[in-house]
């Protein structure tokens, strides 16, 4: 079977560059699988999980925040804010960042502040739920 | 004739001098290396991030938000100096301070309005005397320990607080492009409205297919063109970083080689006063000899 050639970047470096068979990504609309030939889409990203696929195996796992995909018929291109591998975030770091966000969001004194707070604050609650989620599989 | 022991004094001050120079430029050797990797390590994003705006760019249509097209006007000019805070680094800050006046002094001929953003505390010290009243902002101490894009969030914070307060038109960013330890080019580079792309980048590499977009395009800009920002303040900052570095290598390579040739002159002109005393001391005693 043809395999997408998958990248996943930060701003800072390149995280990861393979040929996979599927990767599962987790688009602002749902989450959506790719494989060699989808059709040309670009799809903003929430944070969550993106997984990788060799075989019908999940091989890696990434925790993502924001971002944008880029899919073409043979590649898959994910732009990242932050992107790590899922097993070198523990559920306690999630749960101290949202706690720091939290903090934030009372600290806030302007409204642009409680803006950025309350956004920190949904990323910091998605990742934790979408850790729960994937920890128990 | 200075004696013996102030020569001495000299070359050990020059000496230590240039140790420390030599120090200096050792620690710029290895920081470029990292500066340099680091902007290598960029680069993917950037490129994927060119991609996704040729893309939308080529399927949008209508005129888009003002951050792509502008505000329709180019009265008041919004001038980004990215130097660094520190100096002992060649002609690096004042190069980019110099190109800086020159844009600045040709918008005010052309009747506009200027405002200047600081990054660096070596931009602001060296344009206050000239165009103080127009500094509005200074963002120093980016890039420590090292330069993360962070830093880079906070400058496109700040400009996108200012742009959407309605207080600029057009953004400009000057800083120092890297092209080699010893040859950095000023560059003078257009922020907001970002210039039109290059017509070549047609949509080869799809086939000629047109994307989907999910959300939809206008939603993806709002999201993509902050981002886009960012990341063109990014590359601007590691590129001026790499500079810096670079010429900080040059400027240090150089003050230890002078270094080195000041010790040797002193050197010489000591062992000639040496000499010169030693035999003068023998034609007195000589002298002295033959009078007896």
């Amino acid at each position: 079977m043809a395999k997408v050639s998958f990248r996943l970047v930060m701003p800072e470096r390149e995280l990861l560059a393979t040929e996979a068979d599927m990767v599962v990504v987790p688009g602002s609309e749902g989450d959506f699988g790719v494989l060699h030939g989808h059709a040309p889409l670009i799809s903003t990203v929430r944070p969550g999980v993106l997984e990788v696929l060799q075989g019908n195996k999940v091989e890696q796992r990434f925790l993502v925040v924001g971002g944008i995909a880029e899919v073409t018929a043979e590649r898959c291109t994910v732009l990242a804010d932050e992107a790590e591998p899922f097993e070198q975030v523990t559920a306690e770091q999630l749960a101290d960042r949202e706690r720091v966000a939290q903090e934030e969001l009372t600290d806030a004194a302007t409204d642009a502040e409680r803006a950025a707070a309350q956004k920190n604050l949904a990323i910091a609650k998605d990742l934790r739920r979408a850790q729960a989620y994937y920890a128990s599989r | 004739m200075p004696s013996l022991k102030s020569f001495r004094l000299r070359i050990r001050s020059v000496q230590s001098t240039q140790k420390i120079t030599k120090a200096m430029k050792m620690v710029a050797a290895a920081k470029l290396r990292r500066a340099h990797e680091q902007a290598l390590a960029a680069r993917p994003y950037a490129e994927a991030m060119d991609k996704v705006l040729a893309a939308l760019g080529q399927s949008f249509k209508g005129t888009g938000p003002k951050l792509l097209a502008g505000t329709g006007s180019d009265k008041v000019q919004l001038l980004i100096v990215a130097t660094a805070d520190r100096g002992l680094c060649g002609a690096f800050n004042s190069s980019i301070v110099r190109e800086a006046r020159r844009v600045i002094r040709q918008m005010l001929a052309e009747g506009k309005a200027v405002k200047v953003l600081c990054i660096g505390r070596k931009a602001r010290d060296q344009l206050r005397r000239d165009f103080g009243s127009l500094i509005i902002d200074t963002i120093t101490d980016l890039g420590r320990p090292r330069l993360s894009f962070g830093d880079a969030q906070k400058v496109s914070a700040r400009v996108m607080e200012l742009f959407d307060a309605g207080e600029f038109d057009v953004a400009t960013v000057v800083f120092n492009r890297f092209k080699s330890a010893m040859t950095q080019v000023v560059t003078v580079q257009q922020l907001i409205p970002p210039p039109p792309p290059a017509q070549d980048s047609a949509p080869a590499t799809t086939g000629g297919a047109i994307y989907e977009f999910e959300p939809d395009e206008a939603d993806i800009l709002a999201d993509l063109l902050p981002r886009n920002l960012t990341v063109q303040i990014f590359r601007a900052l590691l590129e001026n970083a790499a500079s810096f570095y670079g010429s900080q290598m040059t400027a240090m390579d150089n003050a230890s080689r002078n270094a080195g040739e000041v010790i040797k002159k002193l050197t010489l002109q000591m062992n000639r006063s040496r000499q010169a005393s030693i035999t003068k001391e023998l034609i007195e005693i000589i002298s002295g000899a033959e009078a007896v």
